[in-house]
């Protein structure tokens, strides 16, 4: 029973401690979530997925991710910042065409002359050949009924000829 | 005093093409035979002359001659004397140089021939060959001089091709050495092999030119020329090959083809060259498609003047651009020029180019030439245009924009599906006639086979759509192609009662040009199949790993076990190379040592990858970053590239393909015969 015992000055000192645990754990908690609003750290492949998607602004032809100058370095160490800030990669993507021009990225913004001149341009092409695939095909129609007409015009006097002129019709 | 000379003879070089050009023309227009022999006999000069030129450069280079601007900027005492040779094609000038000096060996080798029944063709191929080695040279002496030497000005140091006033000859101590990229085995070959190729289709295009002017548009200059553009054709396709393999080795980013401005000017030309090698036996064997054949000769070779403009004048900068002169214009209105005059002469032309038959179905051999035609020039189109369209953003509204990989894959990919699905139905259709009736009865069972092939991928590897339906045309081209050989040789079996592999053997050597035709169709799909595997299936990481530590890929691990770091002080370089053990599945492989090679004259590095390669995919381990002080941390990034080594199978069998296909047969005895009158001639069948 003695064990059990806790003068009050004890029991105000055991209190005190609850509510000191208390507090450090929940700044725990806070502090925790304030860092897990800002993101877990962006690995590599995090900042590679976006830089991939990007060009240098200053090297000619090299992806982001690939390029291994000391301004492409720094760039890439932007992106992991953004990405800790909490952006998403448009927002990233946004901000270096902002930067330096529409370059960066991988595909022109104007898609749709990109795309629509060689498509226009096969379908032509296709639509020539189509042409004059007929055109060629025609005359050897247009020549086979003019033979056809020619035979008819002319009946045979030959009775074995026009038997055999009858025979043909027929197999045809 | 060397250089000088060097100098003074490909000036005269310059001199005798010239006159080899208008001796021709003279002799030709006024039927004086003995001025086409002189000028026949200056174009045989030209070759001398320009190995003698070579020569002296390649001495400079090999003797540390700094004062030399050329030698300064691609060789250093560093280098290995092989590499110092080999730097004549590693800078603008020495690689202009090199294509006239391969020009002149193949126009003496095509006027090394008897000439008899092709007299009037002679002149005009002479025209040709020197009107672009006249280009090439003239290249050399007004712009890009590769003798102009260094001297100490008032303005300061500048290179010149003449001793100016008040100056003195400046002599570096050591030269800047070649960029490290391109010290690489690969590197060395695939310049002179993009060449070959490259300066082997100008014969073909100089018989053409030849034959619309003189107008005999028959199939003789096709005829005379066929074992040429196959050898062009093969030189190109190892070039593009052999570039590729250098891309993946050496500039480390996991793959091998970054649709660069350069690479698609030399596969331009590729894709006109292929369409004319197939289209051309439509000619041989129904005197159809004449107009496309000259059309596609004419733009394969302005394609490759194009594609060594773009390599050389930095108009649309890439990786490949190390220089900005002012040859751009030059190359510019010199492709303008060929152009518009061949292109003129094949209207003056039109009327003897006309079909000698009739296309009578659509299904028939010739109309899926036809439609092979149209494929590869839409592709030629989608790479022309995305290569000239940053230029045209730039003018038209200031803003330079990037036209990159995803517009290049999205935009040919079913273009070349269909290509896939051609080469699967073109072997079985008939010539004259085909219906679907026929063509389903022949093709049904193969179809059959891909399906079921499909479906066993679809099950075991993949269910992506795309590589799924890559895979069905991959192997219906295969069941096609073995059902082929397959049927010929059981036809000869049962007719000659051979076994089926002699058989297989006597059918190949009898008809070399269809059935090394097919095995290079076989080879296609192989790469294809790389291709699939490494653009649908690649994965990637990167990561900070301590010795001992691992990465994580797909079934492999790669754990970092040491690194060191040393200077080789003869080569100029210091290596950093890592070690790390591989495992798949838990089952340790070996090691790999990616590496990081600094070379100090030109302060470059390069990152060599170690690569693990079976058939089933490559591990690629780059050594990205690591800790100076202490080496405990490095950075590394793993790729792992499913099937890409179909890609360098299937191109070893390509070239055995082509050996076959070009490997010569016995000639016919000539006879000589009096010419009644001159009749026009096409072949008969092969």
């Amino acid at each position: 029973m003695k064990a059990f015992y806790k003068s009050p000055l004890s029991r105000i000192t055991d209190r005190k401690l609850l509510f000191a645990i208390l507090f450090a754990l929940s700044l725990g908690f806070i502090a925790n979530s304030i860092a897990s609003a800002q993101g877990p750290t962006p690995t590599d492949d995090d900042v590679n997925r976006i830089a991939k998607q990007l060009y240098c602004p200053v090297c000619e032809s090299t992806p982001l991710d690939v390029c291994p100058t000391e301004a492409c370095r720094q760039w890439r160490d932007l992106i992991r910042t953004m990405l800790t800030q909490g952006k998403s990669e448009a927002e990233i993507k946004q901000y270096f065409v902002e930067q330096y021009g529409a370059r960066v990225l991988a595909e022109p913004p104007n898609r749709l002359v990109a795309y629509l001149v060689p498509a226009v341009a096969i379908l032509l092409g296709a639509l020539l050949l189509f042409r004059g695939f007929q055109m060629w095909m025609k005359p050897s129609l247009t020549e086979s009924s003019a033979v056809d007409s020619e035979r008819e015009a002319k009946p045979s006097q030959d009775p074995y000829v026009a038997r055999l002129e009858e025979e043909l019709k027929k197999r045809k | 005093m060397i250089a000088n000379f060097g100098f003074g003879v490909l000036f005269i070089t310059f001199l005798v093409t010239l006159y080899s050009v208008f001796a021709a023309i003279y002799g030709d227009r006024k039927q004086i035979p003995a001025m086409v022999e002189s000028a026949r006999r200056a174009m045989l000069l030209t070759w001398p002359l320009l190995t003698l030129t070579a020569g002296v450069l390649i001495y400079l280079l090999v003797n540390n001659h700094y004062e030399v601007q050329f030698v300064y900027e691609v060789t250093s005492r560093s280098m290995p004397t092989y590499l110092k040779v080999t730097a004549w094609w590693g800078g603008q000038a020495g690689s202009l140089l090199f294509w006239s000096w391969l020009m002149s060996a193949f126009a003496s080798l095509v006027t090394l021939r008897k000439w008899d029944r092709d007299r009037e063709f002679l002149p005009w191929v002479i025209v040709v060959a020197c009107v672009t080695m006249a280009f090439f040279i003239g290249m050399n002496v007004f712009f890009e001089n590769p003798f102009a030497q260094l001297y100490q000005t008032t303005a300061g140091i500048e290179p010149h091709t003449f001793h100016p006033a008040n100056s003195i000859l400046f002599t570096p101590e050591d030269g800047r050495g070649l960029n490290p990229l391109l010290r690489h085995p690969g590197m060395i070959i695939h310049p002179p092999m993009l060449y070959l190729g490259f300066v082997s289709f100008v014969i073909p295009f100089a018989f053409a030119f030849a034959a619309l002017i003189t107008g005999r548009t028959d199939d003789r200059w096709i005829r005379l020329t066929r074992r040429w553009a196959l050898w062009a054709w093969l030189f190109l396709s190892f070039g593009l090959v052999l570039g590729s393999r250098w891309a993946y080795d050496v500039l480390g980013w996991g793959g091998f083809w970054g649709w660069d401005p350069v690479e698609i000017a030399a596969f331009m030309p590729w894709l006109t060259g292929t369409a004319f090698l197939h289209s051309v036996m439509i000619q041989e064997k129904r005197g159809m498609l004449k107009h496309w054949n000259m059309l596609l000769i004419i733009l394969t070779y302005d394609l490759v003047i194009f594609g060594t403009f773009l390599t050389r004048s930095g108009v649309l900068s890439s990786v490949h651009a190390f220089a900005q002169s002012a040859i751009g214009p030059l190359f510019f209105g010199f492709i303008g020029f060929t152009l518009i005059t061949s292109v003129a002469l094949i209207i003056y032309r039109w009327n003897s180019l006309k079909s000698e038959t009739e296309m009578t179905s659509m299904l028939s051999r010739e109309a899926l030439f036809l439609l092979n035609n149209l494929l590869f020039m839409s592709i030629l189109v989608v790479c022309f245009w995305g290569v000239i369209f940053p230029l045209i953003s730039e003018l038209f509204t200031g803003q330079k924009v990037t036209v990159g990989p995803p517009f290049y894959e999205r935009a040919t990919a079913p273009l070349f599906a269909a290509l896939l699905l051609l080469m699967g139905i073109a072997p079985l259709s008939a010539w004259g006639h085909s219906t679907v009736q026929t063509l389903g009865r022949a093709i049904w069972k193969p179809t059959l086979g891909a399906v079921a092939i499909t479906a066993l991928l679809f099950v075991t590897y993949t269910q992506k759509i795309g590589a799924l339906i890559g895979f069905f045309l991959i192997a219906l081209v295969i069941l096609v192609t073995i059902y082929e050989y397959l049927r010929g040789a059981y036809a000869r079996q049962r007719s000659q009662g051979e076994n089926i592999f002699t058989a297989l053997w006597t059918l190949t050597g009898r008809n070399r040009r269809r059935y090394g035709g097919y095995i290079i169709h076989l080879s296609m799909v192989l790469m294809a199949i790389g291709i699939i595997g490494i653009e649908s299936f690649q994965v990637e990481t990167q990561g900070r790993i301590g010795v001992g530590e691992s990465l994580k890929l797909s079934n492999y691990t790669v754990t970092y076990k040491e690194l060191a770091s040393w200077d080789d002080q003869p080569k100029g370089v210091n290596f950093t190379r890592a070690v790390v053990d591989v495992s798949r599945n838990g089952v340790y492989l070996g090691q790999l040592h990616p590496r990081r090679d600094y070379y100090y004259d030109s302060q470059q590095a390069m990152t060599i990858p170690g690569e693990r390669a079976t058939l089933r995919d490559d591990l690629y381990v780059l050594l990205i970053d690591w800790e100076p002080a202490s080496t405990t941390g490095a950075t590394f990034k793993i790729f792992v590239n499913p099937l890409v080594n179909w890609l360098w199978l299937g191109s070893f069998i390509f070239l055995a393909g082509i050996i076959i296909a070009a490997w010569p047969e016995k000639e016919m005895e000539r006879v000589a015969v009096p010419a009644r009158r001159t009749i026009q001639q096409t072949s008969a069948a092969d």
